[in-house]
């Protein structure tokens, strides 16, 4: 016991006493935190909007009015001819063209049709898919507003149905994106600093030769490892508490959930971590490999993770993939837990997932470091 | 016994660095391992102490069995590998507090056995190891290494990069700790160390040549040796080696080192050939036969043997 702590107390002199370190663990993972939190959003805001009206009728001047109220679309610009919409379009000076035919009135009233033609760039498909729904659901509304009018000079018996659909968001009323993305890259954070620092920690013993001298020493590996690690399971913990703060203060998440649930889950996902930044340092000779592999893991767990995209809308093959993934259901848990106020029994699937996992990659990381040495 | 390895062999694909070497080093000794880079010094180290499992043969430190008892040597053994590795964001206390620790032993209770090297680095206790020179880095490795009281210390080229005045000093702390009674491993590719230690064991290409004490390695050595100068050396070298009956022809400091392979050797007969190839202030006299020229001869034979065979 006294040889854990004196290895603990070495550790955490170590990283206190590099004068570099200690904001690449703290500063830069909030600084992510505030940045990313921030920008990673799904909403399409600006969207450059141009038009071409070649009906010059209160219906197509009505029309755009609606795109120009709403916040979404700049109105940037009115073309007087499909070429010069088409240039621009080029140029990726706009990114929407809504083309508005000759006689688009004269057909609405008489025919009760018309048609519109609606061009996006689509180079970033997710973009123009939201843009489309943007753009439908604004004409739309504006031919319900049309036909509820043109029925009344009609003097029609039958009016037309409007159906009002309202949308409600459960656990996140307002569908504000910042209460589903601060969880999530706040999982990120404990995950990246957890296991670039476990990762790249004993490959600079072996850097710099002083494994070497330590495997001399009757030292156990289990004190050893524990004495190296467990500096690592505290610095995720602040960081958590650190990132929970923030998220209260700064974003106003809401935690309905229990903190201490939150914090029994993280303990043992670190464990899990620090046990996979073991065993990457038992493969590898230098700190560069250690980064280069723990990098790839890393953009493999964020991509299949379901923060950024949802993971049923993923192959069946890769569905099963992410099963395999820790930030997986530490996800989940989170946003269960913050969001939705899941309790012990809700998660229990995840925090036995993680600590069945987190078992066996200490036990191959422990058993690959005595086959080391 | 202290040391006793028996034929001992270590093979990295198809490098054998150990080839069925067999030495022992008795308690008390201090014992040098004298070759050149690459001989297999450090292979013989890391085997002794418990980093490497040998392909064959059985070795033993303090009377235990490296294989089968490693974690009882571990207790017992110091090692100070040939590149510096403490931890040099620790300052000199802490790096010797934390090997005290891990040995499960504290810096005072064997403080007798550092206190005359300690006492050199003290004022500079609260310095990083990094920022030490590298005498100082030298002694605080010795330190860490000697906090256990070991009872057999391995120092792999301890002086490797340390410049003179330090070696001294080195060699001196060393002699001083063998009167402790602790038995010392010691290994260098310095030749002129080799005179220091009580025996030693000269080894290349993972074969040892020879193993006893300096003296009488030197006093065997039957070849007189002729220091020979001339105003140019290089053509002297030269001349030298196409000298009918020269066995060896080397560079010797500012001497060059000349034996003869003929029994009726003349220096007489080398000066007036080489003053009849125009050589200026031409001077043959017999050298002190040092340890050196002992290897070099050794080292010779025993690569023509190997080329016959």
């Amino acid at each position: 016991m006294r040889i854990i702590s004196y290895i603990v107390q070495k550790e955490f002199l170590q990283i206190f006493r590099n004068k570099a370190m200690l904001p690449i663990i703290f500063v830069l993972p909030l600084i992510q935190l505030l940045i990313l939190s921030n920008a990673a959003t799904f909403d399409v805001k600006n969207i450059k909007f141009s038009f071409i009206d070649n009906d010059r009728t209160s219906t197509s001047r009505g029309l755009i009015s609606k795109f120009e109220a709403s916040n979404y679309f700049d109105v940037l610009e009115h073309f007087t001819s499909k070429e010069l919409a088409d240039q621009a379009m080029e140029k990726g000076a706009v990114d929407v063209i809504l083309d508005i035919p000759r006689h688009f009135e004269r057909d609405l009233v008489k025919n009760k049709k018309a048609e519109l033609a609606v061009y996006t760039n689509a180079i970033d498909g997710a973009k123009a898919g939201i843009e489309n729904v943007y753009i439908n659901q604004i004409i739309r509304e504006y031919n319900q507003h049309l036909s509820a009018s043109l029925s009344l000079t009609d003097h029609q018996v039958a009016r037309p149905i409007n159906i009002l659909a309202i949308p409600a968001f459960w656990y996140n009323n307002t569908l504000n994106y910042k209460t589903f993305m601060v969880p999530g890259i706040l999982v990120l954070l404990v995950t990246m600093i957890t296991l670039f620092l476990s990762g790249m920690n004993i490959v600079r013993e072996k850097e710099i030769g002083t494994l070497e001298q330590i495997n001399v020493t009757p030292i156990r590996k289990s004190q050893f490892i524990i004495g190296k690690l467990f500096p690592f399971w505290v610095l995720g913990m602040v960081l958590l508490t650190v990132g929970l703060v923030i998220a209260k203060i700064v974003f106003s998440v809401p935690i309905v959930g229990s903190i201490g649930l939150i914090y029994v889950f993280t303990a043992v996902y670190i464990l899990l971590i620090l046990g996979l930044g073991l065993f990457i340092s038992n493969f590898t000779e230098t700190q560069q490999q250690a980064m280069f592999i723990a990098w790839f893991l890393m953009v493999i767990f964020i991509l299949m993770s379901g923060l950024f995209t949802p993971i049923e809308s993923m192959p069946p093959w890769a569905q099963k993939l992410t099963l395999l993934n820790p930030i997986r259901y530490y996800v989940e848990v989170i946003r269960m837990v913050m969001l939705k106020g899941s309790g012990f029994i809700d998660v229990i699937y995840q925090l036995s997932v993680i600590t069945v996992f987190a078992f066996v990659m200490n036990g191959l990381a422990v058993w690959s470091y005595k086959k080391t040495n | 016994m202290s040391i006793s390895v028996h034929n001992l062999s270590k093979s990295y694909d198809k490098i054998k660095a150990l080839d069925a070497i067999s030495f022992e080093v008795n308690e008390g000794e201090l014992f040098g391992l004298i070759g050149p880079d690459g001989a297999g010094k450090t292979t013989l180290f890391r085997i002794l102490t418990t980093l490497l499992i040998a392909d064959e043969g059985v070795a033993k430190v303090a009377n235990m069995e490296v294989v089968k008892e490693y974690k009882r040597i571990r207790e017992s053994v110091g090692y100070m590998p040939g590149r510096f590795s403490l931890y040099q964001d620790l300052t000199v206390l802490e790096n010797l507090n934390f090997f005290a620790t891990i040995f499960g032993t504290t810096v005072e209770e064997n403080y007798e056995l550092i206190k005359d090297i300690y006492i050199q680095i003290e004022p500079f206790k609260d310095r990083r190891a990094g920022k030490l020179s590298g005498g100082m880095k030298q002694k605080l490795a010795l330190c860490c290494a000697l906090i256990h009281k070991p009872k057999v210390l391995f120092l792999d080229e301890p002086t490797t990069g340390v410049d003179p005045v330090s070696r001294k000093e080195f060699w001196d702390m060393l002699k001083r700790l063998n009167k402790h009674g602790i038995t010392i491993l010691v290994s260098t590719p310095y030749m002129d160390e080799a005179a220091l230690c009580d025996r030693i064991a000269l080894i290349q290409h993972g074969k040892l040549l020879e193993v006893d004490s300096p003296q009488n390695i030197v006093d065997r050595h039957q070849k007189i040796i002729y220091n020979v100068s001339a105003e140019n050396t290089y053509r002297l070298i030269q001349d030298l080696k196409r000298f009918p009956t020269q066995e060896a022809v080397y560079a010797f400091g500012e001497f060059i080192h000349y034996t003869d392979s003929k029994s009726s050797f003349s220096p007489e007969e080398l000066r007036a050939y080489l003053l009849q190839n125009n050589h200026k202030n031409v001077d043959i006299h017999t050298a002190v036969t040092t340890i050196e020229d002992v290897f070099m001869d050794l080292a010779s034979t025993f690569k023509s043997e190997a080329i016959e065979n």
